[in-house]
Parts: C-alpha cells; structure tokens; sequence
C-alpha cells in the first residue's frame, strides 16, 4: 500500500524543484543577458543621443556642461545649411559617392567573374595580388600617384584622381565578389553554355542576377568608402574649396566655428545621418557583406 | 579535334580571359606596380617637387631612422595600438557578439543599435568624440565628476590620447560583431548538448567547444586589425587637430600628433614630409616601412596551409 501510495507522490517530487530551479537559472540568466544588452546598448547609442543634443542647443548653452537643451534650436541645422561651401561639399561627396560606385562595380564585375568562374594558368598568382593591393595603405603609394596626376595631368584641385582609378578594378569589390560568386555552382555556367550563352551573355543574364547580393554588398562598402574617405580628399582637393567632401569640409568647418559646438554636432549629424539612412534601407545586403570578408574562399 | 583548332580554341580562351581581366590589369600596372616601383625610386631621390630629383644614395633612410623626429614615435605610437587596440577590440568583438547571441527578446533592435556606431563615418565619429570627451565642458566628464570619479584629459592629455582613440574604436565594433556572430552560429549545437551530458559547465563549453571552432575567425580579426591599424590615419589625424585647436585654414600648420607626439601614426608622417616639408624622398622611405609591415601580416593571412583567406580552391 505504502508502495502504491509512495510512487505517484514520490516520481514527480524530485522533478518539481529541480525543474522549477531550472526554470530560476534561466529567468536569471534571461535578466543578466539583457541588463548587459541594455547596458551595452547605451554605450553604442549615448553619443548619438548627446551629440544631437547638443546639435539643438544654443551657442552658449553648448559650452556648459548642461545634456539637456533649454529651448530646441532646430535654426542650428538652417545655418549649417547656410555655410558658404556646404551644399557644395554634399553635392561633391554625393558625385564621389555615386558615380566611384558605379565605376567600381561595372569594372569589377568582370574580373571577378574570371577569377572565380575562369580557369587559368596564374589565377592564383591574380588572387594574392588582389589580395596584396586590397591590403595596401593608400599613403604607401601616394607620392608618385600624386605626382602623376598633379604635376603631369595637372588634375589636382578635382576628385579625378579618386574617381579614375575606380573605373579600373577595385581590390576590395573584386575579392569580395569572387568569393561570392565561388558560391555559385559552375553547373549554372555550364548549363548557360550548352544553351549557346556566350562569356558576356552569361555573366549578364544568368550569373549577375544570382549575385545581386554580392553586388548590392559591393556597391554599399564603396558608396560608404567615398562618403567615409578623408585621405584622399586631403591629398588631391585641399586647395580648391570647391572640390571639398562632406568627410573633408567638416574639419574645417568645425575651423571657421572655433567654439560652435553646436553648429558642428549638427553639421556632424548632416554627415552621419544619410550613412545611417542607407544602411537603414540595405541592411541585409550589408551585414551580409560583412560576413563574407571573414569567410573563408 | 585537330590540334590547330584546339591551338585556336585555347588562344580564344586565353583571349577571353584577358579581356574580362584587362581593367584591373590595367590598375595593377598603372595605381600599384608603377607607383609602388616609382616610390622605390624617389626614396633614393632627394625631391622637393620642383627641382629636378637628383641621386642621394641612402640619405633619406638614415634621415628618417637616425634624425627625423616624429618616426620612432610612430613606430611605438603603431606598436601600441596593435598590442592594446587590436587585442582589445577582437576581445570586446568577441564579448559583444556572444552577448548577442545570447539576447533573446528584441534580438533585432540590440544587434542594430550595436552596429550602428561602425558606420559614423571617422571624422564626424571622431569630432563627436572629441566633443564627448572633451575635458572641459564635455559630456561624459561632467557625468564622470558628478558620480565622483576622476576626470581625465582624453585628447588633450598624452597618456589618455590612445585610451581615447581605442575607446572610439571600441565603439565602432560593429564590423567585428557581425563576423564572430556568424562564426558563433555556425558552432554545432549537437556538439554543445555533448559536452552539456558530460557535465561541462558553461566556461569549459566555451573553452573546449566555442573557442576551437572559431579561433580560425580570431586569428582573422588579429590580422585584419593590425593591417587596419597600419592604416589607420583620420581618427588620430583629426582628434590631434581638434583637441589643439589648430584646424586646417589660413596659415595653420598642424605639427601632427598633438599631444606631445602621442597620436602620431605611420601614415600620417608620409604627408608631413611629403606634403608639409615637400621631402617627397624620406616620405618615401616611410610609405615602403609601410609597405614592408602590411605585406609581412598579408602574407600571415594568405599562408597557404592554415592560411586564413585560402587564394586557391
């Protein structure tokens, strides 16, 4: 009796705590995790959030130690606006931006597509050397590319000198797109083939729509590169306003505004926003691209 | 099939493979093989851009090892920044991206906002730095005194510059983040539920079974942040300037580096002799240490055997 009585009682008995503690370590765990997200999370965002703060305050009020705005002076951003030379910064990265994107991916394209789908004697040869272009500082060659274009071409003063060498292959987008079309079974390039698909024919209609995200992350890293790039710039448009960048216009803007900080948190913003905004558009395609520097070809 | 045709068809082939090569065949020899030649030749040059360069021997290299002020700086400037920088970032782009992985509820909001900062691009990053960590009047000192604790000068202080920077580089982590949440997926769960029966406790998981399966992606992100850092020029570039307060204009000459030497970077001592001291030679000399540097950790990247970017397939 005892037996019969005892086995119901006894079987779940031990189950309760250990299951009820289990289920304690996990909502503990639950909290740690997302007290550390939490607090994570204000790390990565607190300096947007008091950067565009202090872009809405008022000259004075941005040289005290105040967070929080007295009045929203959302004037600030008009008179960023208004700077003489602004809306020619904006309109000179939007065409560095834009037009070095284009140029990169139609002359990347190709090459890619040789080195992933093509097979050749040095082709490996080709790959270290994308490989070793792709991780050269830009400074170590400057002097005689500045040299040619400067003192030969006479092209400085201009964004000719970034945006030429785009329409030639860049390193980054070539082995970015050759790993992603590596992903692409040879048999779809085959099959192209024995349908009478020429090279060209294949690589445009069967093999590029299979790599619009390949592209897509391609096209994004070089529009974020012109928009980020200061070096360049520096070197080639620094004596001629008119050719200035947003990335190279904000550092003598924060000049001309010695004490502003108001003025330059917005003028900042101006700068980060539309990055923010892309990205908000394309993330996938980002994060994807992203992924695929790490992996392995 | 005859052999002339095959003769025909393999020169087609070889043809074909050309053409789709021919633009970056054509940047190779024109953006990298001549420049990279051509600053082989100028670094023997003494060239001051408007006199004819004329021979000088060795006299740039031992200008720039023996007297040039600001390259021994760099040199531990750079070899700082690989020690601690890099070694902090792969560690808080491990931390953040196991976090993540961790982060149940809201997955998508916390991996954007963690990702956001990597696309500020670096000089209005960098400026809004700069204001943040302004000692002065800046945010996060304020809140530092409030809570009572010490104040540093970040930008203006050379023992804080580089602590600074890396904090700016530790925010902008998203790249590394997405790389080792990848990585950190990809780990069999089978495996973990394993070690789970033989009673491994969460440390020795991760020790036995996580850390193995993506140290290949470690050892990536070591090598790509030391090759960055050879790279890296407009965030200590445009701290130094704002915190000095000399900004590019009428007159301003920036001695790079600003405070006392401590945000000198390789790059940046190429366009001071080149294009403040118009020493076109000695700058010359730097951009092949340079070159020298990033080539040696490229090469870690593509050995062959354990290589981490495989060329061949």
């Amino acid at each position: 009796m005892t037996q019969l009585l005892d086995t119901p009682v006894r079987t779940p008995a031990p189950a309760a705590p250990a299951a009820r503690a289990a289920r304690r370590r996990s909502a503990l765990e639950w909290i740690a995790v997302h007290s550390l997200g939490v607090a994570a999370a204000l790390f990565f965002t607190l300096p947007f959030v008091f950067v565009f703060l202090t872009s809405l305050m008022s000259d004075s009020q941005a040289l005290s130690r105040d967070l929080i705005p007295h009045t929203w002076q959302w004037g600030n951003y008009r008179k960023v606006f208004d700077t003489p030379g602004f809306l020619t910064w904006w309109r000179n990265t939007l065409l560095y931006a834009g037009l070095g994107t284009v140029l990169t991916v139609v002359s990347s394209v190709p090459v890619a597509y040789a080195l992933a789908k093509f097979r050749f004697r040095g082709r490996n040869l080709a790959l270290m050397l994308v490989i070793s272009m792709m991780m050269l500082p830009p400074q170590v060659v400057v002097i005689p590319m500045y040299l040619f274009w400067a003192k030969q071409l006479d092209l400085s003063g201009s964004l000719w000198p970034l945006l030429i060498p785009m329409a030639f292959g860049d390193a980054f987008s070539v082995f970015l797109l050759r790993q992603f079309l590596t992903t692409i079974p040879d048999e779809y390039v085959d099959a192209a083939k024995v349908d009478g698909c020429g090279d060209v024919r294949t690589l445009l209609k069967v093999v590029l729509p299979m790599a619009k995200p390949g592209v897509a992350a391609v096209a994004l890293f070089q529009f974020f590169y012109a928009w980020n790039d200061y070096f360049g710039p520096q070197i080639y448009a620094s004596d001629n306003p008119g050719a200035w960048t947003l990335s190279y216009g904000l550092e003598s803007f924060k000049g001309a505004h010695h004490t502003d900080w108001n003025l330059t948190m917005a003028a900042t913003v101006l700068v980060m926003a539309p990055v923010i905004l892309v990205f908000f558009f394309a993330q996938k395609a980002f994060v994807e691209g992203v992924t695929l520097t790490g992996v392995k070809g | 099939m005859s052999a002339a045709s095959l003769a025909a068809k393999r020169r087609r082939s070889a043809l074909r493979t050309l053409a789709f090569l021919s633009p970056w065949l054509i940047g190779f020899a024109v953006f990298f093989a001549y420049p990279l030649l051509s600053t082989v030749y100028f670094s023997f040059m003494h060239y001051d851009g408007f006199r004819t360069p004329q021979w000088s021997g060795a006299k740039n290299w031992r200008y720039v090892f023996a007297h040039y002020p600001l390259f021994w700086p760099a040199l531990r400037n750079t070899l700082w920044l690989v020690v601690v920088m890099v070694t902090l970032r792969v560690l808080f782009g491990l931390g953040v991206g196991l976090l993540i992985t961790k982060i149940k509820t809201g997955t998508g909001v916390f991996r954007t906002l963690f990702y956001l900062p990597y696309l500020a691009p670096p000089v209005a990053a960098t400026m809004s730095f700069a204001f943040l960590l302004n000692p002065g009047t800046g945010p996060v000192n304020s809140l530092l005194e409030r809570a009572g604790l010490p104040a540093p000068g970040w930008f203006n202080d050379p023992s804080w510059s580089k602590p600074a920077l890396t904090l700016l580089a530790l925010w902008g982590i998203g790249d590394l983040m997405v790389i080792f949440m990848a990585a950190l997926l990809d780990v069999p769960k089978e495996q973990y539920e394993a070690a789970e029966l033989d009673g491994a406790s969460s440390w020795q998981r991760f020790r036995y079974v996580t850390l193995p399966t993506i140290s290949p992606i470690i050892m990536f992100a070591v090598v790509t942040g030391v090759i960055q850092t050879m790279q890296y020029y407009a965030q200590p570039l445009i701290a130094g300037k704002v915190a000095s307060g000399v900004i590019q204009g009428a007159g301003a000459q920036f001695e790079p580096g600003y405070p006392d030497k401590s945000t000198l970077t390789l790059p940046q001592l190429v366009y001071n002799l080149g294009f403040q001291r118009f020493d076109y030679g000695s700058a010359c000399v730097v951009a092949l240490v340079l070159f020298a540097l990033s080539m040696v950790f490229t090469a870690l990247l593509m050995r062959r055997r354990g290589g981490l970017i495989q060329a061949g397939d």
